[in-house]
């Protein structure tokens, strides 16, 4: 097997806020992550599949059609966008970058099989890139 | 314990395969199939698994371990066109895929284990958005 790691790029805004939780308990457990204005990141997503290299092609996946499934799935929503109010499952979730990596993965999980159908790689890990210095993996 | 060593080659290639159209190669590499090629600053992240020595603490001596990646592949690889003067690549497509696994191939036989180390992954990226891993057969 072989594993084919590919990094695509957003940018976002977004603001961590629990509504369960009071205005000052939010301030106190997410900091500046809770300025009321948001703030933003140049997200990198990495999408990572496992497969078995094509004899013929030499390829283990279709990275075209990996491209278009990312850039359609997940890419399309995010990029240039406010993930609280123009994603509509943050509305009710907040959006760290772990509920970020797990709602990609749950995106393209949904629509793996009818991009690759039954005999194409696996999807192995999802990665979300906030910072240089913070990373999230599903 | 695993311990890892970086390499960059600069290299040319394309993919396409001789027996198929011009069309056809289009159709599965893009403009990957154009030809006479173009290139990229590969990027090799080779990883090995071993216990360090009682007696040097190390897994290996990083010494040797650059010597080997400089003849195996860097000698053999940087600044040549693939397709045309690194064998296999006159007769298997050096896609990214490939060329990983020719790597691990050249390397593999001089990391076998037992009492010295194994060659545990490598690593290519291609560009900086792209890279494979390959840890052999089993792997």
């Amino acid at each position: 097997m072989i594993r084919l790691t590919k990094r695509y790029r957003f940018a976002a805004s977004h603001r961590l806020h629990a509504a369960s939780l009071s205005d000052a308990e939010n301030r106190e457990l997410y900091g500046k992550c809770n300025n009321p204005h948001g703030h933003g990141h140049d997200f990198i997503l990495e999408v990572r599949v496992r497969g078995r290299i094509d004899e013929t092609t030499g390829l283990a996946v279709d990275q075209d059609r990996l491209d278009a499934l990312v850039k359609r799935a997940v890419l399309d929503d995010f990029h240039m966008k406010d993930l609280n109010t123009q994603v509509p499952v943050f509305a009710t979730v907040v959006p760290t970058s772990e509920n970020v990596a797990l709602e990609a993965r749950r995106r393209l999980c949904g629509a793996w099989q009818d991009t690759f159908g039954g005999r194409g790689p696996a999807l192995e890990a999802v990665r979300v890139l906030e910072t240089r210095r913070n990373t999230f993996e599903s | 314990m695993l311990i890892t060593r970086k390499a960059e080659f600069s290299a040319s290639h394309f993919t396409a395969r001789p027996d198929w159209t011009p069309e056809e190669n289009a159709r599965v590499y893009g403009d990957s199939a154009n030809q006479p090629g173009h290139g990229h600053n590969y990027e090799l992240e080779v990883t090995l698994q071993g216990e360090p020595h009682p007696v040097t603490g190390m897994v290996m001596d990083l010494k040797e371990l650059k010597e080997i990646l400089q003849r195996e592949v860097i000698a053999p690889f940087d600044h040549r066109h693939l397709n045309h003067e690194v064998a296999p690549f006159d007769r298997i497509v050096p896609t990214t895929e490939n060329v990983a696994r020719e790597i691990w191939n050249r390397l593999a036989p001089h990391f076998p284990g037992g009492e010295g180390p194994r060659l545990h992954n490598v690593r290519l990226w291609e560009t900086a958005d792209v890279y494979v891993d390959y840890g052999g057969d089993q792997a």
